[in-house]
């Protein structure tokens, strides 16, 4: 019965859709640019990251990568992301409860200021921080006497990407957050629940998937930065490079070996990316999924 | 307001103050810092730095090819999106996936990649190279590497709109015996043009500030294929920090604007949404 009705559902509709639809050529021409387009300016980057990385055979990759540099690099990249990230983790849940639970005047317009880092060229952020922090600024000769480096150093790098990183856990929770709304959260409290118990058992797991979202968002543009990077940090190999830093020093080396070596690099970045896009393909099937099973108990 | 009242959830004294102190710290007081630098400056100081002929000639280089990557992306964007959201194919899943790629990837990694392509013996260039075609260098190089990571904008803009946009009415102009082209063009075009040019602004405003894959693909000659947040790193390295700050009020002061189209573009667009 269901197959037969679906049959006939689908031959209504496909008579429905006559005249509103391209003739098959124009439709396969219109697909066939699309894909030599994609093709062109997305899969053939990705590949090559790869091909590149293995043109000195695996052995000269596994080898670059765990050369004393690229390791130090890997390091640092790690340890910075593992600072900013849950700084702006735990600036994204307070923002977002904040924003998504009250009311509250100029609400807009703090939106909009948590945005501006968006909207900021990575080396003017990077300048930002060199004009307060920097020899000649604002903190310049204070720091200096009391020893202390933030430009040029860790504390510098970390900084610049928590700036260039700063939006990105808000931005998914505030949305989330805000479609849940309040009811849930003050039932918990009407039956005796504290503050925290109420965020940590209601709030926190009704936005679980956004969060984890903004913090992979946030974890790829926090490790693959370069620009705001780049400007505070003075590329001292070991010390101050962080992976992508490391990927354009590599490069800049003349021989073949060197830039294979940059590409091997790269293509972990690569990877994390890969990763990154998996995880959110895989969150936005879960929430479709989600939405066509209530529409489906809504109409059955 | 009202709704605050009986809000009894408690946290929003603790919430917002960190939130307005992290905010400060992180953001508004560095940014407070490079303007009153830069209003420490006198009018003719600042004209005379942010428009000195190098400085102009890196102006042009970023903008031209910011403008004409946006473009590109427009065009593409809309095929792309048009393609992905109207029609079933083998493998249009994982595209619709991969359209984020330039999101994920970092932009080191993007100029890398699209450098070593486009060079005399990389996959493309061995072809293109002999044509004439250098990919790897300005200005064309710059074009590619602010096409591939503006890409996403327009596509990610367009995509709901048009699945939003209602059959019927492309129904109604086929049974009013429009042809198909005709339906576009009349019908199909307008409402989408809001959402096509929201995308190309914030494709453009990306470019704009974009360095790190410019750096592989740019020779970086003064006049000829320097970009203008480059042309800040350079000055930065000459310990030049006030000639540095003037450039970036440059591009802050077109960030904004642009930011400012944009909203005026996202309003224009969602009328458009509600009245159809």
């Amino acid at each position: 019965m269901t197959g037969i009705a679906a049959k006939q559902r689908r031959v209504a509709h496909r008579a429905s859709q006559r005249g509103t639809e391209e003739s098959p050529l124009a439709k396969w021409a219109l697909i066939t640019i699309a894909l030599a387009f994609c093709f062109v300016f997305l899969l053939l980057p990705l590949a090559n990251v790869f091909a590149q990385a293995l043109t000195q055979g695996w052995g000269y990759y596994c080898k670059s990568l765990v050369e004393p540099d690229s390791l130090a690099a890997i390091r640092l990249t790690l340890t910075v992301a593992a600072i900013s990230v849950p700084l702006n983790v735990l600036f994204g849940l307070a923002a977002a409860w904040a924003i998504a639970k009250f009311q509250f005047r100029g609400k807009t317009i703090l939106i909009t200021l948590i945005d501006l880092p968006f909207s900021v060229s990575p080396v003017v952020a990077g300048l930002m921080l060199v004009v307060l922090f920097g020899l000649q600024g604002f903190f310049g000769k204070w720091l200096d006497a009391h020893d202390i480096k933030i430009i040029f150093a860790v504390p510098g790098i970390v900084l610049a990407t928590v700036f260039i990183t700063f939006p990105f856990v808000a931005r998914e929770l505030i949305p989330v957050m805000q479609a849940t709304g309040t009811e849930q959260e003050q039932a918990a409290l009407t039956l005796g629940a504290n503050g925290w118990q109420t965020f940590w058992h209601v709030t926190l797991p009704s936005v679980k998937w956004g969060l984890i979202y903004g913090i992979i968002l946030c974890n790829a543009r926090a490790m693959g930065e370069f620009g705001a990077v780049s400007v505070v940090s003075r590329h001292i190999a070991g010390h101050t490079e962080t992976m992508p830093l490391r990927v354009q020093a590599l490069y800049e080396g003349t021989t073949a070996s060197s830039a294979a070596a940059a590409f091997a690099l790269a293509s972990l970045l690569a990877t994390l990316a890969l990763f990154t896009l998996g995880i959110k393909t895989f969150l936005e099937w879960k929430q479709e999924r989600a939405e066509r099973s209530i529409v489906g108990r809504v109409d059955g | 307001m009202a709704q605050k009242k009986f809000n009894v959830l408690p946290g929003f004294g603790l919430t917002m103050g960190f939130t307005l102190f992290y905010l400060s710290a992180i953001v508004l007081i560095p940014f407070a810092a490079l303007v009153i630098r830069t209003l420490e400056l006198s009018w003719a100081d600042f004209w005379r730095l942010a428009t000195t002929d190098r400085a102009l000639a890196a102006y042009r280089l970023t903008f031209g090819a910011s403008l004409i990557a946006a473009a590109a992306n427009a065009v593409f964007g809309t095929l792309l999106a048009w393609v992905l959201v109207r029609y079933e194919f083998p493998g249009r899943r994982f595209i619709d996936a991969m359209v984020d790629f330039p999101f994920a990837l970092p932009t080191a990694v993007a100029g890398l990649t699209l450098a070593n392509l486009f060079a005399a013996n990389g996959w493309l260039g061995k072809y293109l190279v002999p044509l004439g075609i250098k990919g790897a260098f300005p200005p064309l190089g710059v074009v590619i590497a602010l096409t591939f990571v503006g890409l996403p904008f327009v596509v990610r803009t367009l995509q709901p709109v048009l699945q939003n946009l209602e059959r019927e009415v492309e129904e109604a102009a086929a049974t009013l015996g429009a042809g198909r082209l005709r339906t576009f063009t009349t019908i199909i075009a307008p409402s989408l043009l809001p959402a096509v040019l929201t995308g190309l602004a914030l494709a453009f405003a990306r470019a704009i500030g974009e360095y790190g894959s410019i750096v592989f693909i740019s020779g970086n000659l003064p006049f000829k294929t320097e970009i203008a947040p480059y042309l800040i790193v350079i000055r930065l390295d000459e310990y030049d920090t006030t000639g540095a700050i003037a450039l970036a009020m440059v591009l802050l002061a077109c960030s904004f604007l642009l930011l400012g189209a944009i909203n005026l573009l996202e309003q224009w667009a969602s009328r458009f949404q509600s009245s159809s």
